[in-house]
């Protein structure tokens, strides 16, 4: 590990202060993917700005009658929260099908949607990365390639985003509220939170430098069955292959979007307004333009399957 | 007596030594060699952590993990270092109640919170109850992951206790209970490369007080 000076931040915009006005420096909270990535030199912050003081541990019902989740709440604490499991149980579905137990404790809702890909070429760095190096080229096209991105991505990368709780987030039609250096705030849609890769893989979101995530809002409950339903090598603590996050309603309509296979939660309204017909027709328009490799073109089986079980498990047992 | 915990020292050794090899095997490849000008020094910095009762303060460079402080600086070599990526759970603690990987963690990051380790739980002769039940059903075999496995199973009894939901529990407004299948779920950031998982899941089930 690269060394690095620390500090605690006592106030949000001073946090972001510190982290605007030196190149090199990063927010810390939770650690755990950046503590990760400065291990093997993947992430190399010359300062760190811890913001665990900064008070965003709370979730707090809004006005509109949704819930203001603090940035600072622990995977761990956002999945328990009650109103979560009654009004929103697709977000704790999605968090507890993410991680282990010790990683949720410490991993926090911001730094949550903030991880960075779980690429296994991102992660090597004797290996070309555009993520990590740019302009070093893509070693995943043409290498291993099959847990990686089967649409939205690029030429430069075929990363994916590796979450499921944005997952969730996204079909909750969740906001990212900030605030910056000069104390200016701004309240992101999920929608537009995550880049595609294009011609610049090594930039994951639209936050711009010393930008501070400082909580995430959830619009009034929308009722409905929820489900997440996650397609992974493993039974428990692995990334998905491809995940699902719906919410469907009596009537068979419902929002649904996809994990696993993308730079970005991938929710194509259009799509999702074919549910009643069934999963093949959410998918077929989904996935339309869909650019896999020989490895992961299994993946959009895969996510018409995993979609069409989590119809009949919303027959079976509805809201 | 003495001649046995000396082959115990030695085996210890021994085994830490496989383990590190271990992780480095499975770790992504170092970029040491590719980071020639990465030497410099941060200042070091105070830090007072609460371990098992007691106060200590420290000086540390801000690279250290809390796994680091535990047993290069306060030798409290029970918390173990398997893959250092967070990926194994052999470091596991106990920091203000919730269980966390020390290695994914910095000491700064602690100030003034309360850690407890495995040295912390029981002590020969007065083992903790999760302790105990391990050592009854036999849930491990070299040892190596045992004291996260132990940390880790501790704090699980206590997440169910406090409705902590799992992604195995049908009923997301229903209180968890300790079955099998639950009590698998919440350890599977704990790995055994022994294999020893069915003893392990009986041991918690026997403190839980639920069949295994």
């Amino acid at each position: 590990m690269r060394a690095f000076t620390y500090e605690r931040a006592k106030d949000p915009v001073a946090a972001a202060r510190a982290v605007a006005a030196r190149p090199g420096a990063k927010f810390i909270a939770g650690g755990t993917n950046l503590l990760d990535l400065m291990k093997i030199e993947v992430e190399t912050p010359t300062h760190l700005v811890d913001v665990q003081d900064l008070g965003f541990n709370k979730i707090e019902a809004t006005p509109e009658g949704g819930l203001r989740i603090g940035a600072l709440v622990t995977n761990t604490d956002l999945a328990s929260d009650a109103r979560v499991r009654r009004d929103y149980g697709v977000l704790t579905r999605a968090i507890v099908a993410g991680a282990s137990g010790q990683l949720r404790n410490k991993a926090t809702t911001a730094g949550n949607l903030l991880q960075r890909t779980r690429c296994p070429y991102f992660y090597d760095t004797n290996m070309a990365c555009n993520k990590r190096a740019p302009g070093s080229g893509c070693a995943a096209i043409g290498g291993v390639s099959r847990q990686l991105g089967v649409i939205g991505v690029s030429d430069a990368c075929i990363a994916t985003f590796p979450g499921d709780m944005a997952v969730a987030m996204r079909v909750l039609d969740a906001t990212i509220e900030t605030v910056d250096a000069t104390g200016a705030r701004r309240a992101i849609p999920i929608a537009e939170f995550h880049r595609l890769w294009g011609e610049h893989p090594e930039t994951d979101t639209v936050l711009h430098s010393g930008e501070l995530i400082t909580a995430i809002t959830l619009p009034r409950p929308i009722g409905g069955r929820h489900i997440y339903e996650k397609v992974r090598d493993r039974a428990s603590y692995a990334y998905a292959l491809v995940s699902v996050a719906a919410v469907i309603q009596p009537d068979s309509t419902g929002r649904v979007a996809f994990g696993g296979v993308a730079p970005r939660p991938w929710r194509v309204e259009a799509a999702e307004a074919m549910l009643p017909k069934g999963a093949a027709a959410v998918t077929a328009l989904a996935f339309k333009g869909a650019t896999p490799t020989k490895d992961n073109a299994f993946k959009l089986t895969l996510a018409t399957r995993a979609l069409a079980s989590v119809i009949a498990q919303a027959k079976v047992t509805p809201a | 007596m003495s001649a046995s915990s000396d082959w115990a020292i030695s085996r210890r050794g021994v085994l830490g030594a496989g383990a590190a090899t271990a992780a480095v095997a499975v770790a992504p490849a170092m970029a040491a060699a590719q980071n020639p000008a990465k030497t410099m020094e941060a200042p070091k910095m105070p830090v007072t952590l609460k371990i098992n009762g007691q106060d200590h303060t420290l000086t540390l460079d801000p690279r250290t993990t809390l796994l680091d402080t535990l047993r290069e600086h306060l030798h409290l070599t029970g918390t173990k270092k398997g893959c250092d990526h967070g990926q194994c759970g052999a470091c596991t603690v106990i920091v203000n109640g919730r269980r966390i990987n020390s290695c994914l963690s910095l000491a700064v990051m602690h100030e003034g919170h309360q850690v407890t380790t495995i040295e912390g739980l029981g002590k020969p002769g007065a083992l903790h109850p999760m302790q105990a039940a391990f050592v009854k059903h036999d849930g491990y075999q070299c040892g190596y992951c045992t004291p996260g496995q132990i940390c880790s199973a501790v704090a699980v009894l206590d997440e169910i206790k406090r409705g902590v939901p799992s992604h195995v529990q049908a009923d997301l407004m229903t209180a968890p209970t300790p079955g099998n299948m639950e009590l698998r779920e919440r350890m599977s950031g704990n790995i055994c490369r022994c294999g020893a998982y069915s003893n392990i899941a009986e041991a918690i089930a026997e403190v839980a007080g639920s069949p295994a």
